[in-house]
């Protein structure tokens, strides 16, 4: 995993609450394989008519092209666990989203790819998408570190889990960590043996 | 995520029923925070292909293929129409069958009489008890917790953590009590009582929390309308939420396919009786409710937030003091087409669909053909059953012959219209009443609109055409 320090790159302002799993990755294209990107997908029938032509939407435009951080408002990646919705952030050079709130398993599956999800308060939240609508507007620049995020002369702070955090910053991969515990899980599950022999089923 | 210190509970404070079963599964808490929590059991569907992918980039193997099940529902043709549609279906099937076959785990295809909605047919089979902990790459893996589990979804990486570990690293949960107390009124049921919560807490209200749902209310559900109730925590926002085991929960177990049996049985539930919240115990945040408040509740948008009792209107955006709450109205009223003020009984419906991992088990099914017995449907509806399983009882039971009497398409277990991959959709523009679990935008198809609600509430927007109040449907 590739890790987060310090990112800096415009910002995509999308003002909306409550976008959905299904909204960011339509269930439809979950079949296809990772191998061929994702990124085409991303926020697919909100950025498309029907018939395939592009809607005026925020990250359509050419001035939105290479934006890798997103503004957006509250219960950002509610709803399904699909982790295709980090993969269409992802594959279409999404590094950070900044919102008031985040859905918890999107959260998680966000870290696991080193998709940043900043929580920032609803006031400032509203300032930043403010500030990065502004025609010209100067690049954001998000440091993980001091917890900042800049646009021209606006900071703000933001709030990420601490645990997260270190994650991100390092680029570390829990499995690894985990094997290295190996012994305490076998442990964990001969003591457990006793304890709950009614926990393993009898698949015979 | 706020950052919080995890909360340290010493071994003589009373402890929640969440505590309890926590502390069963910590292997080691890291100086972080983070504890490593042993996984009882892991359950797969179509969709966990891009975990395997994982497992093959690092050559690994599944660590306990002993405690790992697999499922065919998602991507699973429920008819005739659907199997044409999705042609992508059976690849997505086939895949799981061969991931099965490479690495050992017990997986049911879509003709084996034991498939169904994960969320459904594994609790059929014994396969959830009360006191372990459960994961599946599934959101609404939430539901397991009407066992007293400690259940929860998760994304494709923690699904190859787990098959490579059978454990994975987790910070303790806020913790929230809901308490339901009272009688419900005749013809409310658990949906009524999920979509009230989601209304007055918000469709974040429980972010961070799991939820413990307490109180005579809950005592007095089924085991079926726990499952719906646990089911819906996630609409909430919640990770996880559960009800303490008791009488109804064992009863429900006894001589289940792969619960235990005999003198194991008798053992587990003597265990079984210590998963409870000790008195006293305290919780992060606490609501309470009162079960005779509880009307048949139907949303209007397109968050599960967004849902008002049958007998109100669509809100006035312009009198909503949260300028955001004010702005997602706006977008929802315009998305579902419909005008402040309207009455929401004036909202005509298109079609009906029942089924869904919330709302698809024999308790479900008999309540929707209540309503529609000796009577005619006046648009077009789908009725798939949970499972193979639920679907053989219903048929026993005659209730198949109500459905299509009626006019609605009796159909095979699977997710079904409730996720709209699999041929199963509502055409754009279309209006459902739907038992399912989210109202998303385009959840059921692009440019669908839909409305959450009971299978009652289902069953009588098809009698009338226009979402209607059970109540006033049922026969006396």
């Amino acid at each position: 995993m590739i890790p987060f320090t310090t990112l800096t790159s415009k910002a995509t302002a999308l003002p909306i609450a409550n976008i959905d799993t299904d909204q960011l990755i339509p269930a439809r294209f979950m079949s296809q394989p990772r191998s061929a990107g994702y990124g085409a997908f991303l926020l697919h029938d909100l950025r498309h008519n029907p018939d395939g032509t592009r809607r005026d939407f925020p990250l359509n435009p050419p001035e939105a092209e290479g934006s890798a951080i997103l503004i957006t408002r509250r219960n950002f990646g509610c709803g399904s666990s699909r982790e295709a919705a980090v993969y269409a952030l992802a594959d279409h050079g999404i590094r950070a989203v900044i919102a008031p709130s985040f859905g918890d398993i999107f959260a998680a599956n966000s870290i696991k790819n080193g998709l940043l999800p900043a929580v920032v308060t609803e006031p400032d939240s509203e300032r930043l998408l403010e500030a990065a609508a502004l025609p010209g507007a100067r690049p954001t620049t998000i440091d993980l570190a001091a917890q900042t995020i800049t646009i021209g002369n606006l900071v703000v702070n933001f709030t990420i889990d601490r645990v997260w955090k270190t994650q991100l910053l390092e680029g570390l991969d829990d499995i690894d960590l985990t094997l290295r515990e190996a012994r305490l899980i076998e442990g964990f599950v001969e003591q457990d043996r006793a304890a709950r022999p009614w926990a393993v089923p009898d698949l015979s | 995520m706020p950052d919080r210190t995890p909360i340290t509970r010493s071994l003589t404070r009373p402890l929640t029923l969440i505590d309890k079963l926590w502390n069963a599964h910590a292997i080691t808490t890291r100086a972080d925070g983070q504890t490593l929590l042993f996984i009882d059991r892991h359950l797969l569907h179509e969709g966990s292909f891009h975990a395997f992918n994982q497992l093959r980039e690092r050559n690994a193997r599944i660590a306990r293929p002993d405690l790992t099940f697999g499922i065919a529902d998602h991507y699973v043709p429920t008819r005739k129409a659907s199997t044409e549609a999705a042609p992508a279906a059976h690849t997505m099937i086939a895949q799981l069958a061969r991931n099965a076959a490479e690495f050992g785990f017990l997986s049911a295809g879509a003709a084996d009489p034991r498939q169904g909605i994960v969320h459904v047919a594994l609790p059929e089979q014994g396969l959830t008890l009360p006191g372990l902990s459960l994961v599946c790459g599934d959101s609404h893996t939430s539901t397991h917790g009407a066992f007293g589990a400690y259940a929860f979804g998760i994304g494709a990486s923690e699904v190859a953590h787990v098959l490579m570990t059978q454990t994975l690293w987790q910070k303790r949960p806020d913790q929230m009590r809901i308490t339901v107390n009272g009688t419900l009124p005749p013809g409310i049921g658990a949906k009524d009582i999920a979509l009230h919560i989601i209304a007055r807490i918000g469709a974040d209200g429980a972010q961070g929390h799991a939820i413990e749902y307490a109180g005579s209310t809950i005592r007095a559900l089924s085991m079926e309308a726990r499952m719906t109730l646990c089911n819906l925590s996630i609409e909430a926002g919640a990770r996880l939420g559960l009800i303490a085991p008791d009488e109804t929960t064992f009863a429900f177990l006894k001589n289940r396919r792969f619960a235990p049996k005999a003198a194991l049985f008798d053992r587990a539930i003597t265990d079984w009786r210590h998963l409870t919240t000790d008195p006293d115990a305290e919780f992060d945040r606490e609501h309470t409710i009162n079960a005779p408040d509880i009307a048949p509740t139907v949303t209007w948008g397109t968050s599960p937030e967004q849902a008002l009792p049958i007998t109100g209107h669509i809100p006035n955006p312009d009198t909503m003091p949260d300028p955001n709450k004010a702005q997602a109205a706006r977008d929802a009223i315009a998305y579902m087409d419909l005008y402040a003020g309207q009455k929401l009984t004036d909202i005509p419906i298109d079609r009906i669909f029942i089924g869904s991992c919330t709302n698809s088990r024999i308790e479900d099914l008999r309540a929707a053909s209540v309503i529609l017995a000796n009577r005619t449907a006046r648009i077009p509806g789908l009725v798939s059953p949970g499972s193979a399983a639920v679907k053989h009882q219903a048929e026993a039971e005659g209730l198949h012959h109500i459905f299509q009497a009626a006019g609605l398409e009796w159909a095979d277990p699977g997710c079904s219209m409730c996720v709209g991959m699999n041929g199963d959709t509502v055409p754009s523009g279309e209006r459902c009443a739907s038992t399912t679990n989210r109202n998303f935008k385009g959840r059921q198809g692009r440019g669908s609109r839909t409305h959450l609600m009971s299978p009652a509430m289902a069953a009588a927007a098809a009698i009338t055409g226009h979402l209607t109040d059970a109540r006033l449907l049922r026969h006396s």
